[in-house]
């Protein structure tokens, strides 16, 4: 089987978030071995191991590490568990089930960074994952875990939980940053990076919560073990939430580089009801479908960049042949609508006209010109808007006209004979 | 008149203590206010405001971003309903209007009893268990208009 459970291994076994079960599996055992490594150590075997930022742009973590501002303290780190691109479920998972390995995590994130304070920004409607983390953060700091001195290392951290209060945007890690320190979520310009003016200016490592997850395996098992798994440039495990028209929908962690079809047909039980495959968005709402045939697509970030799209947030959604694309394509473009926090032109006003002209093709009442006119407002929000809110928004859009267009055309022609 | 009650009183300095610039506490004295109240009420804001040092405007300048506060009462049971893709690939759309017509509302409106206020929602991160709804704070998952018709009428 392609399933490779270096993070989930027990994350079925009952009341793992409390901290004795934890413990009984080896949790809180990477600390031993963290505190006689030195910092600089610690980044340099996270650098070793391959492993990238799991949230969404896929950037090695321990060169984002490596990146804070020399000798400015303090320092701040933020785990990202804004979990909200649709199609994601696979953070909320680990936060529910295992969030004392979150903490192991962020431990080892702080040691080697120098951080003294810790924030896990969850989004606002993860209350329950909120008030579990609370509880374990009591266990861990019972246990000497967390505070001072943690375990004799002379290291002190400590972690706090902050709730966002419901939007999107607060996943993009400068809008993130805003929402913590009380402002409206909306993104920061750039340079500078948070890894030089993060939280209160002050330099600021942003992870999300699978990469903060996989740290301790790095401790445990050394760089070379992880980077043992997977393909050349994409190391290691992905946690993968399968959505959509599967006989099994659920998170599946298997090796990178296990083709989309494995996923869809051998760890997902098929399509339903025996259904075609019609089309499969690989890493989240925001990244570009891709039709049937690529189905054999490997999953990892080179692979899924070649055919087209990206490995995003690890999200797959599969779409059967009983769909018409544009209705899919439609809802994606309203929350992309609802979610654009209105800071730059291209995309609080392009956003709400891609929503407009596909709204009014899905209703019968659009022309093949309207169709070239979303090509054209794609290309005019890429790469133009001030985050990548608005790249997102034009994914499934451009992907859907260039895959699926006899989709459009078959709204069209509807159009057309009623017209007639 | 807003006042915070004796028990989230307490709680004020708890929160506060996590940040090293208060402005941090904006949101989670909002959401707060919220959970006390149901609605954050513009004297709430005027409080919020004063226990940070911020004026009454930009705190309703933040509120207003953020689409879980609700500027006006609702239900004891706000529904909100995900039709995002994932939910909506598995029949989303018709769970909402059989639970709309079963309230016997509009999706957006409130009973006229205040029980239950109905809202469509984005992604909630339960995609690989689609359909799904979240009442207050607890997700329900794997709906059917059979699972539907069982929570509701479980509530008081």
């Amino acid at each position: 089987m392609p399933e490779l459970k270096l993070l989930t291994k027990d994350i079925d076994k009952k009341d793992l978030h409390k901290l004795s079960v934890y413990e009984e599996t080896g949790g809180y055992g990477s600390l031993k071995k963290l505190f006689k490594k030195k910092p600089d150590e610690v980044i340099e075997m996270v650098k070793a191991s391959g492993l990238r930022g799991r949230g969404g742009a896929g950037f090695p973590a321990g060169l984002k590490w490596s990146f804070l501002a020399k000798d400015v303290f303090p320092r701040y780190l933020c785990c990202n568990a804004d979990e909200s691109e649709p199609g994601t479920c696979k953070d909320r998972l680990l936060l529910e089930k295992t969030p004392h390995l979150l903490i192991e995590g962020m431990i080892a994130c702080a040691y080697a960074c120098k951080i003294e304070t810790g924030y896990i920004y969850f989004r606002g409607e993860f209350q329950h994952a909120s008030d579990l983390m609370d509880e374990a953060l009591k266990e861990a700091r019972a246990k000497n875990y967390l505070g001072k001195n943690i375990m004799g290392s002379g290291f002190d951290f400590e972690i706090h939980t902050h709730l966002g209060a419901g939007a999107y945007i607060c996943g993009e890690e400068s809008a993130l940053l805003n929402s913590l320190e009380g402002r409206r979520g909306e993104p920061r310009l750039k340079p500078p990076f948070p890894a030089v003016e993060g939280l209160y200016s002050k330099p600021t490592v942003i992870n999300n919560v699978e990469t903060l997850c996989v740290v301790p395996y790095i401790i445990n098992e050394g760089p070379e073990k992880y980077a043992s798994y997977g393909t050349e440039k994409s190391k290691g495990s992905k946690l993968v939430s399968v959505s959509g028209h599967v006989k099994k929908p659920g998170n599946y962690e298997i090796e990178m580089g296990t083709t989309v079809r494995e996923l869809i047909y051998e760890l997902a039980g098929g399509i339903r009801n025996d259904n075609k495959l019609k089309a499969y968005i690989p890493g989240g709402s925001s990244t570009p479908m891709l039709p049937a045939d690529l189905v054999d697509t490997p999953y990892d970030y080179e692979s899924l960049a070649a055919a087209g799209s990206m490995l995003g947030s690890g999200a797959l959604i599969v779409i059967d042949d009983q769909v018409n694309i544009v209705e899919s394509t439609l809802r994606l473009a309203s929350f992309y609508k609802h979610e654009s926090c209105g800071k730059c032109t291209p995309c609080r006003e392009g956003t709400r006209w891609m929503w407009q002209l596909l709204d009014g093709i899905h209703n019968g009442e659009g022309t093949n010109q309207q169709v070239d006119k979303l090509v054209d407002i794609c290309d005019n929000i890429s790469f133009k808007s001030f985050c990548p809110l608005g790249d997102a928004a034009v994914g499934p859009v451009a992907s859907s006209i260039k895959y699926f267009r006899e989709d459009y055309e078959a709204l069209l022609k509807r159009n057309a004979e009623g017209t007639a | 008149m807003f006042e915070f009650s004796p028990a989230n009183q307490k709680r004020i300095p708890e929160i506060l203590a996590k940040y090293p610039d208060t402005q941090s506490a904006l949101l989670p004295l909002l959401t707060m206010a919220q959970r006390q109240e149901g609605y954050v009420a513009p004297q709430a804001m005027v409080e919020i405001g004063k226990i940070l040092k911020l004026s009454p405007g930009y705190v309703q300048s933040v509120a207003s971003f953020y689409t879980m506060y609700h500027m006006h009462p609702t239900g004891k049971y706000i529904i909100l309903f995900c039709i995002n893709i994932s939910c909506q690939l598995n029949g989303a759309d018709e769970l909402l209007a059989y639970t709309a017509s079963k309230l016997n509302i509009k999706v957006g409106e409130t009973t006229a009893d205040k029980k239950f206020t109905l809202h469509r929602e984005e992604c909630l991160a339960a995609c690989s268990n689609a359909p799904m709804m979240r009442i207050n704070d607890t997700y329900h998952e794997d709906l059917s208009k059979e699972k539907i018709d069982k929570i509701l009428d479980s509530l008081d």
